[in-house]
C-alpha cells in the first residue's frame, strides 16, 4: 500500500498581485519580508516523551546547530529586524548552551519566549530570568490536575511544572505564561487552568492540538469533540481577552464570531519553524518535507530561505480553489489548520478535520481507504521506555524515583 | 489608501490622550520594519506591535519629528485632505499603544 500524498495547493500560473490597502488579513496573505512570529527549535533531546510532541523530540539530533551556528542565526534574525522568537524544542533548556544562547539574542535585539516543561527553573535560573528584561517563560501543562496532566506529559511532569511555576512566582518573574494544549481529556478544566494560572500570577495561553509529530498518534482519541469545541470557543468569547491563543483556534471562528487574534493561517506568511538541525519548515506543525522550504546552513541563509523559497512563494496567495471557499465560512475561518488536514490526510483545499460546520467529520469518513495519512519520517522519539512515561497508551508506568512507590509495596 | 483604519493596532489598553496640535516623535525604543504594504512597528519595552497599512503612513510616522505638530507634519506629506481625519485616528492609536510619543519643542 503506498502512502498517496495530498498535494500543497497548486501554485496559480500566475502569481497575483499584492492589492494596495485593504484589510491586514488580506495582506498577510501575500507573506512578510521577514517573519511576524518565528519558531526556532533548539533541539530535539528532551527529558520527557509526551504523547502528544509536536515534533516527535527525545533524542539529540547530532546534526543539531552548534553554538556559532546558531549565534550566525540570531545575527542574521537581527538584521532581518524578527524582534522576537519562540524558543522550543525538545526541551531547549537541556542544551548546555542555552543560558549563553538566550543572552546572546537579547543582546542583539532579538526577544527570547521560551517554551519548557519546567525541568531546569530551580530558585536560581528563575531569579535570572526575573532579572532579565525582553524574555517570556513558558510553561508547558496538559492537565490542571496531575492525573489529567501526567497521563499525557508522564509521571511527575505537574510536580515539576509547579515547582517551576512556584520559583518564577517567587522570584518575582512578570508576565509568565502556563501553556497549555486543549485535548478532550482537559477540556473541561479551562476554569481550572486560570485559577491555577491566576494563584501564581501567571498567564494562561492556551493552543491547539494538532496531529503532527507523535500528536498523529494520539489524534483520533484526544482532539476535542464537537461539543467541548463548542463549549471552547464559548469559552474564548467570554474570556479571550485575558487569554493567549497563539491565534491558533481560528478554525471556531465559523461559530459565528471572529476570535480576537489573526484569522487566518500563517505557514510561510507570517511564520515558521527553524528546527534543531537548521531545516526551515512553513509552521512548527508542518515537520515533514512536503513543508521543508531550506535549511539556515544553505547559502543566503536563513534570509534566502524566507523570501526566496518556491514553496513560500507558493504558500503566499489567497486560496481560490477548493470546497472551502464555496462554504458562507470561508471568510471566518479560511478552510483552518494547513497542517491539521495534512496529517489526517484530507486535501489541503478542503476542510480542517475539527471544521465546525461538521465538513471535516465526513471528509475524514470520506478518506479512501486505501489512502494512507502522511507521515513524516523525522522522528526523534526514545527508543527505549522513559522515566515516568505517559500512560494514555496503556503501557506501564516506571516511577519517576523509586521512592515514589512505597518501599513497602509488595512486601505486605 | 483609503482604509479609514490605516494603522492595525493589536494591543493597546493603556489610555492616553493624543493632541494633534502638539509635536510628536516615533518613540525611541521603537523599531519600524518597512514591510511591502507598510510597515511592522515594534515597541521594544512593552513588546507591542503594530502595522502600519500604508506606506504614505510609514512617511508621516518618520516625518512627525520635523514637525511642530501632527496637522503640520500630514501637510508636510501632502496627505489629501479627506484622508487626515483617519491619519489623526490611526495616529492616536500609536499614541496609545506608546508607538509614538510627544516631544517637547526647544523653547
Amino acid at each position: 500500500m503506498t502512502a498517496v500524498l495530498p498535494s500543497r495547493p497548486a501554485a496559480p500560473a500566475v502569481r497575483p498581485d499584492r492589492p494596495v490597502g485593504g484589510r491586514l488579513i488580506d495582506q498577510f496573505e501575500y507573506g512578510l519580508d521577514a517573519p511576524i512570529c518565528l519558531t526556532w527549535e533548539l533541539t530535539y533531546a528532551c527529558n520527557l516523551a509526551c504523547v502528544h510532541c509536536l515534533s516527535s523530540s527525545g533524542r539529540r539530533d547530532p546534526r543539531e546547530l552548534s553554538t556559532a551556528e546558531a549565534e550566525g542565526v540570531i545575527d542574521e534574525l537581527q538584521r532581518m529586524q524578527v524582534f522576537y522568537v519562540n524558543v522550543g524544542g525538545g526541551e531547549p533548556t537541556v542544551r548546555p548552551d542555552f543560558w549563553h544562547l538566550l543572552d546572546y539574542a537579547i543582546d542583539h535585539q532579538v526577544g527570547v519566549k521560551f517554551s519548557t516543561n519546567g525541568i531546569k527553573l530551580d530558585k536560581a535560573r528563575a531569579a535570572q530570568l526575573a532579572a532579565t528584561d525582553y524574555v517570556d517563560v513558558q510553561i508547558s501543562l496538559d492537565g490542571a490536575t496531575a492525573e489529567v496532566n501526567d497521563r499525557v506529559r508522564g509521571a511527575g511532569s505537574f510536580a515539576t511544572a509547579t515547582r517551576a511555576l512556584e520559583n518564577l512566582a517567587e522570584a518575582g518573574m512578570k508576565d509568565f505564561k502556563v501553556s497549555v494544549v486543549v485535548t478532550r481529556e482537559n477540556a473541561g478544566q479551562l476554569d481550572a487552568f486560570k485559577a491555577l494560572t491566576d494563584s501564581f500570577g501567571a498567564q494562561l495561553r492556551i493552543t491547539r492540538l494538532r496531529p503532527s509529530g507523535r500528536g498523529a498518534d494520539v489524534w483520533d482519541q484526544l482532539h476535542p469533540t464537537q461539543a467541548q469545541q463548542r463549549d471552547l470557543y464559548n469559552w474564548l468569547l467570554a474570556n479571550g481577552d485575558n487569554v493567549l491563543t497563539g491565534d491558533s483556534f481560528f478554525h471556531l471562528s465559523a461559530f459565528g464570531e471572529a476570535l480576537p487574534g489573526l484569522n487566518l493561517c500563517g505557514a510561510g506568511r507570517v511564520v515558521c519553524l527553524i528546527d534543531p538541525v537548521g531545516d526551515v519548515y512553513a509552521c512548527p506543525f508542518a515537520i515533514h518535507e512536503n513543508f521543508l522550504a531550506g535549511n539556515v546552513r544553505d547559502e543566503g541563509g536563513f534570509q534566502r530561505v524566507w523570501q526566496q523559497s518556491e514553496l513560500f512563494a507558493d504558500l503566499r496567495s489567497p486560496q481560490t480553489g477548493g470546497a472551502c471557499t464555496k462554504c458562507a465560512h470561508f471568510d471566518a475561518c479560511r478552510g483552518g489548520c494547513m497542517a491539521a488536514k495534512f496529517f489526517t490526510g484530507l486535501p489541503l483545499d478542503g476542510p480542517d478535520p475539527e471544521c465546525v460546520q461538521g465538513y471535516g467529520e465526513s471528509a475524514l469518513a470520506a478518506r479512501d481507504s486505501e489512502r494512507v495519512a502522511p507521515k513524516s519520517h523525522i522522528d526523534h522519539s526514545h527508543s527505549g521506555p522513559v522515566r515516568g512515561q505517559p500512560t494514555l497508551l496503556g503501557f506501564p508506568s516506571i516511577p519517576a524515583k523509586l521512592c515514589d512507590e512505597s518501599p513497602l509495596a509488595g512486601m505486605a | 489608501m483609503t482604509s479609514a483604519e490605516p494603522a492595525a493596532v493589536i494591543r493597546d489598553e493603556s489610555a492616553g490622550a493624543f493632541d494633534p496640535d502638539l509635536a510628536w516623535q516615533r518613540a525611541r525604543s521603537v523599531a519600524m520594519r518597512p514591510e511591502p504594504f507598510g510597515a511592522l512597528v515594534y515597541h521594544f519595552g512593552n513588546r507591542k506591535l503594530s502595522f502600519l497599512k500604508s506606506k504614505l503612513l510609514v512617511s508621516v510616522v518618520e516625518a512627525l519629528e520635523q514637525h511642530p505638530s501632527v496637522h503640520a507634519t500630514l501637510a508636510a506629506c501632502e496627505v489629501p485632505e479627506a484622508q487626515r481625519p483617519a491619519y489623526v485616528k490611526a495616529l492616536a492609536d500609536l499614541a496609545r499603544s506608546q508607538m509614538i510619543e510627544r516631544r517637547e519643542l526647544p523653547a
